[in-house]
């Protein structure tokens, strides 16, 4: 049952992504998104992480996604069809493409992985606790690290994006 | 003992230095002339103290090392040392520099007078005093080296001291390259003596030790001469190149061009005789080794560049040329005899009349120059056409010419007679060729040194439109003191063999007053000098009648044997021409042509992979991948 | 754990979800969408993350934890993208790749 459902979230994420990146218009292209994401999230979910499928909806799907929204609306004539490049450099950027995963997929299939069997779900509870303890598998120091970037992050995006001051030249 | 050189190194740095602050005139001529004069009386004393006192031990002359540093070790025998070494040689040295440089020193004070580069003058002349003091008491054979560069290094400057002159200039260069061309074989020498011998110590060397060492291991052989010869041959071409020797000879005549102070100092007393110095300080090798082939060469060139020299100084008109060929031609006497001389006892007369003719040429030989200066500054000329009649002018200067040309010539009492007369003696012992030689050679000297005495003296009267006279007392103080020295010299210092003999053994020598040698040398002498007499007391016209009966030959002599033509035509035609160009078209287009390319090439290649910065993000993203996938390859392929 | 999913299966799914990515990343022509195809990538690598640690070592939470953070970075690094974004827009009036060749030679 749970292989079934596994089966079928992984695959629309696939055929989203896959829709995702062949469009011809941007905005179709940020709802597919949406859809894999939500794909994805299911399959947190099946894997008992809970938190994390939860955070995964609400910030992508919906910070992430809004944002993308936003800024798709403010830049182009949303309608129109963008331009592709060729077909033929488009065919060797899947070759490559096809060749690396074709290496990586063979990796996967031959090694031999010991997978334990036992597990429990992650609850809120330990993630938190990770987060604050100090001992030897404790994340203070990435948590600490991630709020400072997050708070340049801001600041950069708000410097950048901010337009140019209007000097007041006279009076 | 060590302030014996230092002083006139400080005189030098002071006045090199701060030449700007000695802007008026007399205070630098009165610093060197304090230096020099205090570095004399040290001189005497030491001189005294040696000789009379401490030197003489157990019947020999002991040599004293007061000083020695080790400044490059190599290995433990072999290493450079500065040091000082005190034997009779070398304190005999001491006197000769110190006085003659004393007395150009003063002499100066009046003949530079009013010139612009008054305190520089003085500080070269420092400079040189110290280098060629430091050489005469260097323990160590590539001491002497350094310290003979540094010689050759001063005669530049002072040469070139008129530095505005082109031919100023040329002659500076020109002494200065043939010399160090000299120096090239004489450096040549000293690393094959100390790498055959395994050491640079002089005292070292010429022991008893190591001459037995030498002849037990006669080492490579090469054209029939062991290697200690053929290094002891290339020390004396150093040597001769310094000396003025044929063929090295062609700066010397040129290097009259510095102030006439100078060629008396450097030119006649002091420089010039390092390279006989330099024989006589490896004397026990140069006899002992081989018997003595190195020595042979010595005494031929010696005799002949005395001929070459004097037959060239017949016919010259530059009194400075004259005296320089004359110096030419005296070096060639005392080359001549180190080169006759014996080693034991009586038989080391030639190495002792070589040493005494140096002492007593380098008094008499200053004085000539000094007058020269004399003369010229009071005529305003060099040539002696432009003299003549100067005896009522300048007492002081032809009293003095006199004695000085008496002493060359050889009459006694003179300093002259008695080292000529030894050097002759030593030589008829020897060959009689050379002995014919240096006799004719003495007639000659007779001969054009009176012509000299007199066409600038008397050759009758003249009028000059301003009077000549002998106006400072700088310059006429040294005159008389040096002639005063070249009259008592010879017979005070007589036996000089008492002092300086090649085994510092002193022996007793003294002169057969009636013997037909030295009848023979005093009536040469008389003849040349009565010939000069007939020829130019008067004007006549004997000078260009025998000019005429020699023809082609006078033109020759006139022309100096056409050397400097035939080293011009060698350097230039040859060396720059077959050599020089090509080495520098090489130079230029396959050198800096393979450096060119290099960096053309690299050019290139950039101008054509350019293209790989696109600038476009995805093109960059796709040979990330295609990186990554060869590595991959790499590893699974090559590492499992 | 999912039960009956072997690991090499959701490895599978992982990485053709980056690789797609990558292809859209290496062919798009619109900032945007080479943004998106980024989105891709970096949410593949979290599953990639949770799924090793849940299968491999559960005991740990490392793999767990990272994924939140990835995520946040994702976040962020969204957000200033698009701040460039808009200003390569205000500055040129497109949002075309070709508007960003600035590195040439």
């Amino acid at each position: 049952m749970e292989q079934i459902l596994f089966y079928i979230l992984a695959g629309t994420t696939l055929v989203a992504a896959l829709l995702t990146v062949n469009t011809a218009k941007i905005y179709r292209a940020v709802v597919y998104l949406l859809i894999a994401l939500l794909g994805i999230a299911g399959i947190y979910f099946q894997m008992n992480y809970d938190f994390m499928g939860a955070v995964q909806l609400s910030v992508y799907a919906g910070g992430v996604m809004v944002l993308l929204v936003y800024v798709v609306m403010l830049t182009e004539k949303v309608g129109e069809p963008i331009r592709r490049i060729a077909p033929f450099r488009r065919a060797i950027a899947g070759i490559t493409v096809l060749l690396l995963m074709g290496l990586a997929l063979f990796a996967i299939w031959k090694f031999d992985f010991q997978t334990l069997g036992n597990d429990s779900p992650v609850t809120v509870e330990q993630v938190g606790k990770a987060m604050l303890s100090y001992e030897r598998n404790g994340f203070v120091l990435p948590f600490e690290v991630i709020s400072v970037l997050l708070l340049a992050v801001m600041i950069g995006a708000i410097v950048i994006a901010k337009s140019k001051i209007q000097k007041n030249t006279d009076q | 003992m060590i302030w014996i050189p230092a002083l006139p190194l400080i005189s030098f740095l002071l006045l090199g230095l701060f030449n700007r602050y000695f802007r008026k005139e007399p205070v630098a001529g009165y610093v060197g002339v304090a230096s020099l004069g205090t570095a004399w009386v040290l001189a005497l004393y030491t001189a005294w103290k040696y000789f009379f006192e401490v030197g003489l031990q157990n019947g020999q002359y002991v040599p004293f090392t007061p000083f020695k540093w080790e400044w490059i070790h190599f290995t433990d025998k072999l290493s450079i040392d500065m040091g000082i070494l005190l034997d009779p040689i070398s304190v005999m040295m001491l006197v000769v520099v110190t006085t003659i440089s004393f007395m150009v020193h003063i002499y100066s004070i009046g003949y530079m007078h009013g010139d612009e580069g008054f305190a520089r003058f003085y500080a070269y002349l420092s400079l040189f005093s110290f280098s060629m003091l430091s050489l005469v008491l260097a323990s160590n054979i590539f001491q002497i080296y350094i310290f003979w560069e540094l010689v050759g290094v001063s005669s530049f400057l002072l040469i070139g001291y008129y530095f505005v002159k082109p031919s100023a200039i040329a002659a500076a260069k020109k002494a200065f390259i043939v010399t160090r061309f000299a120096d090239f074989f004489f450096l040549v020498g000293i690393l094959m003596i100390g790498y055959f011998v395994g050491t640079f110590d002089i005292e070292t060397l010429n022991s008893e030790g190591t001459i037995a060492w030498i002849a037990q291991h006669p080492g490579p052989v090469f054209m029939g001469l062991s290697v200690v010869t053929w290094a002891l041959i290339l020390i004396f071409v150093g040597g001769a190149g310094k000396s003025a020797m044929f063929p090295l000879h062609i700066w010397l005549p040129d290097a009259m061009e510095g102030p006439t102070p100078v060629s008396a100092l450097i030119h006649a007393a002091t420089m010039v005789v390092a390279g006989v110095y330099l024989v006589a300080r490896m004397f026990p090798l140069f006899y002992h080794v081989d018997n003595g082939f190195a020595l042979r060469i010595v005494a031929a060139v010696g005799t002949f560049s005395a001929l070459f020299a004097a037959i060239i100084a017949l016919t010259q008109e530059d009194i400075k040329r004259v005296l320089a060929y004359s110096t030419m031609s005296q070096i060639g006497y005392m080359m001549m005899a180190l080169g006759v001389s014996g080693y034991e006892g009586v038989e080391g007369l030639g190495y002792m009349a070589g040493m005494f003719h140096l002492f007593t040429h380098a008094m008499f030989k200053a004085l000539l120059f000094l007058i020269a200066g004399v003369v010229i500054h009071a005529v305003h000329s060099n040539l002696m056409k432009d003299m003549g009649g100067l005896h009522k002018y300048m007492p002081i200067a032809s009293w003095t010419f006199l004695i000085a040309a008496l002493a060359i010539s050889g009459i006694p009492p003179m300093a002259g007679f008695y080292s000529k007369d030894e050097i002759l003696h030593a030589a008829f012992e020897y060959s009689f060729i050379i002995w014919l030689t240096g006799f004719l050679v003495a007639g000659l000297t007779a001969f054009y040194m009176f012509r000299l005495y007199f066409r600038i003296f008397h050759n009758g009267t003249r009028e000059y439109h301003h009077r000549p006279k002998e106006d400072s007392r700088a310059m006429t103080g040294p005159l008389i003191f040096l002639a005063v020295l070249t009259l008592t010299v010879g017979w005070v210092f007589t036996p000089f063999s008492e002092y300086v003999t090649p085994t510092r053994v002193p022996f007793h020598y003294h002169i057969h007053w009636g013997s037909p040698l030295v009848l023979g040398s005093m009536a040469i002498a008389l003849t040349g000098i009565l010939a000069a007499y007939f020829f130019y007391y008067k004007p006549t016209e004997y000078p260009q009648k025998v000019a005429r009966a020699f023809g082609i030959t006078y033109k020759w002599a006139k022309d100096k044997f056409y050397m400097d033509e035939l080293y011009l035509f060698v350097t230039k035609r040859i060396i720059f021409d077959k050599i020089s160009k090509p080495a520098a078209w090489f130079d230029r287009n396959v050198v800096d042509g393979m450096m060119d390319a290099l960096g053309n090439t690299t050019v290139w290649i950039s101008n054509r992979i350019k293209g790989l910065q696109s600038g476009r993000l995805q093109e960059y993203g796709i040979y990330f991948v295609y990186g990554v996938v060869v590595l991959i390859m790499v590893f699974y392929f090559l590492n499992f | 754990m999912i039960e009956g999913v072997s690991i090499q299966v959701i490895l599978t799914f992982t990485t053709v979800l980056f690789f797609i990515g990558l292809y859209g990343f290496l062919t798009r022509t619109h900032l945007i969408g080479i943004l998106i195809s980024l989105e891709l990538m970096l949410n593949s690598e979290a599953i990639n993350f949770v799924a090793v640690n849940k299968y491999l070592h559960p005991e740990f939470l490392q793999g767990a934890v990272f994924s939140l953070f990835i995520l946040a970075l994702a976040a962020a690094e969204t957000a200033l993208a698009l701040a460039i974004i808009l200003q390569v827009y205000r500055r040129t009036g497109s949002v075309d790749v070709k508007e960003v060749k600035e590195l040439k030679y």
